[in-house]
């Protein structure tokens, strides 16, 4: 999942619930999927629509910082694995708009929040790839990270958002494994290809850490997606994991994880491991990042550079249909 | 203007023949037969190569999502294609090189793609104008080349042929909807043709080279692919209505290694890891 900070609606009690809620909750409980058409209280679907939005925003804005070096590929067969993995992302765009649109928002509304700056995409796309080895650490950390949190998301509570996700996994463990043969190519190669290996697992690090969201130990709006099973383990948790997950991938490729503190702690079976700065988390979230007006304002030019199309194929249509009227008369 | 010195003193004379004693000994050329076709698998595999490096610049700008999926996917497979073209290229050149050594280590005079697909982008409109003219192209070529008397030639043509039939449906489909769509849309579209419509006259241009190639059945000759592409081009034209220009001009050169001033930078932009890292592996 590409979400971060979404702030979820309602957080009852059984108490408080009404018998409808109090149904709609126990199907969850009992692990059934609410289907598109079915009864579910607005906060649910308030909040889906923004962590689905935000998920499928992240994967266009995510389009940008690897399509920024395809033109620059080093081998043929590197640009045509990243054109195939940012078509994948622009393919789970699509899913997830169209699952999004199920709860009753269209692709084009969602945009135009996104354009507004009224709804999110995650952090980690508006740090700029600044070497070929970022098209190796972006798989191996950004995919890995997402991973993390999508793969529990297969069990989501909402049908299609959870079929898409089964999608969608397949095909982010197969960029990971393309992000890490990158890396592995780069860590074994000459001095300056290990360099950038390293650089790139210098800059990409704690922004990987962000992704996952501050820590929600005491957020309601945590408590209520859990138990929606809109999310399905704390930020914390999974941030866990996929430092648990990474250092011995690090190792392998002998880099170094910037974290002096980084250190295995037996007694929890996991790594102690510093805390991001989340002030500059903060400051991503609010519009500044390094690359956060560029990558809004590709959107918003592809967007508005590409509404005479968009509207020359809803009028050719409609001309067409005419035409066709007329002909059946 | 001051008169420039003579520089052809014995001394630089001497100079000449030492340097000429040292240098590598020449590699053996091709026999001439191989030389036509490896320039004229050049002329496709760059044509290929260019024009995916082209459509690839628009990775998560164009103008709606499954635009995006359906750039990226023309890309990839002209890039697919171009490694099929230029590793065939290389096989026959026989002097060691790889399609990455092709791709990344020529300079642009070295380069044979046609001059149509190192057009700038221009809007989206001017990129698909230049795809469809590029496609109704291709699409005969390869039918042609798919019927090649070198089994090589014919197997990579007929799965390219598969791709590019899908290039061209989209294509024509597009241009119909955009010349057919509001003023601005045909606006644009009327525009396209105007600016690009010089540039195709050098997809039916034949050289010594391509005569050669055409005479030994390996590939179609370009002549004979202009009336089948202007009859494609004619009908999608004539539903979308637009104007088939009536300029014979043609520039040319492409094929030659002469080409505008855009392939310097597309190559700069393309080539740089491998300019800037000689040697390494990725």
């Amino acid at each position: 999942m590409y979400a971060q900070v979404v702030k979820s609606e309602g957080s009852k009690t059984r108490d408080e619930m009404t018998p409808e809620e109090l149904a709609f909750q126990d199907r969850i409980d009992r692990g059934e999927k609410i289907e598109p058409k079915e009864w579910m209280p607005e906060g649910y679907r308030k909040t889906l629509i923004r962590q689905i939005g935000q998920h499928a925003h992240s994967e266009i804005v995510g389009q940008l910082p690897e399509g920024n070096w395809i033109t620059r590929a080093p081998t043929l067969e590197r640009k045509a694995i990243l054109l195939a993995k940012v078509q994948d992302e622009a393919g789970h765009g699509l899913y997830l708009y169209s699952a999004a649109e199920t709860l009753g928002v269209s692709r084009d509304e969602l945009m135009e929040l996104l354009h507004a700056g009224k709804m999110k995409y995650s952090s980690i796309f508006n740090y700029p790839t600044l070497t070929w080895a970022d098209m190796g650490a972006v798989g191996w950390l950004v995919d890995g990270a997402a991973i993390m949190n999508q793969v529990p998301l297969q069990r989501t509570s909402y049908g299609p958002y959870s079929r898409a996700m089964i999608r969608i996994c397949k095909e982010e463990s197969f960029h990971q494994r393309q992000g890490y043969a990158i890396m592995m190519k780069m860590a074994q190669g000459t001095p300056a290809q290990k360099r950038m290996a390293q650089d790139a697992l210098n800059r990409l690090w704690y922004p990987s850490l962000m992704m996952f969201g501050p820590s929600d130990k005491d957020s309601v709006h945590s408590a209520q997606s859990m138990a929606w099973k809109i999310k399905m383990n704390t930020n914390d948790e999974l941030r866990q994991k996929f430092v648990d997950q990474t250092v011995p991938q690090a190792e392998y490729l002998g880099l170094t994880v910037p974290d002096p503190d980084l250190k295995w702690n037996e007694e929890k079976g996991g790594y102690d491991f510093s805390e991001p700065d989340w002030s500059e988390f903060y400051d991503v979230l609010a519009g500044n990042g390094p690359c956060n007006k560029d990558r809004l304002g590709a959107r918003v030019k592809a967007w508005e550079d590409g509404a005479w199309f968009r509207d020359a194929l809803v009028v050719h249509a409609e001309k067409a249909a005419a035409r066709r009227a007329v002909a059946a008369e | 203007m001051p008169s420039l010195p003579d520089m052809n003193t014995p001394e630089v004379a001497e100079l000449a023949r030492m340097q000429g004693a040292h240098a590598h000994p020449p590699v053996p050329a091709p026999d001439a037969g191989e030389q036509a076709l490896f320039e004229c698998l050049l002329r496709i595999g760059d044509s290929t190569l260019v024009l995916g490096h082209r459509v690839s610049e628009w990775c998560g700008h164009s103008p709606a999502l499954e635009e995006d999926i359906a750039l990226a996917n023309v890309a990839l497979d002209l890039i697919g294609q171009t490694q099929n073209w230029l590793a065939l290229a290389a096989e026959v050149e026989g002097q060691d090189r790889s399609a990455d050594d092709l791709a990344y280590l020529r300079d642009a005079w070295d380069f044979r793609n046609l001059l149509l697909v190192e057009r700038p982008n221009g809007d989206f409109g001017h990129t698909l104008m230049r795809q469809f003219l590029f496609d109704a192209w291709h699409h005969e070529f390869l039918k042609g080349a798919a019927a090649s008397t070198d089994p090589r030639v014919a197997e990579i043509a007929a799965k390219a042929a598969k791709e590019v039939a899908y290039h061209l449906e989209r294509t024509s489909d597009l241009i119909v909807r955009l010349g057919d769509g509001t003023a601005e849309s045909h606006r644009r579209m009327a525009a396209a043709v105007e600016a690009l419509w010089s540039y195709t006259g050098e997809m039916f241009l034949a050289d010594a080279k391509d005569a050669e190639i055409a005479a030994r059945g390996i590939l179609p000759d370009p002549a004979s692919l202009r009336e089948p592409w202007l009859a494609t081009v004619g009908a999608v034209f004539a539903e979308a209505t637009l104007a088939l220009p009536d300029s014979a001009f043609a520039h040319k050169g492409g094929k030659q290694g002469i080409h505008t001033e855009h392939l310097g930078y597309i190559l700069a932009e393309m080539q740089f890891l491998q300019r800037a890292y000689p040697g390494a592996s990725w």
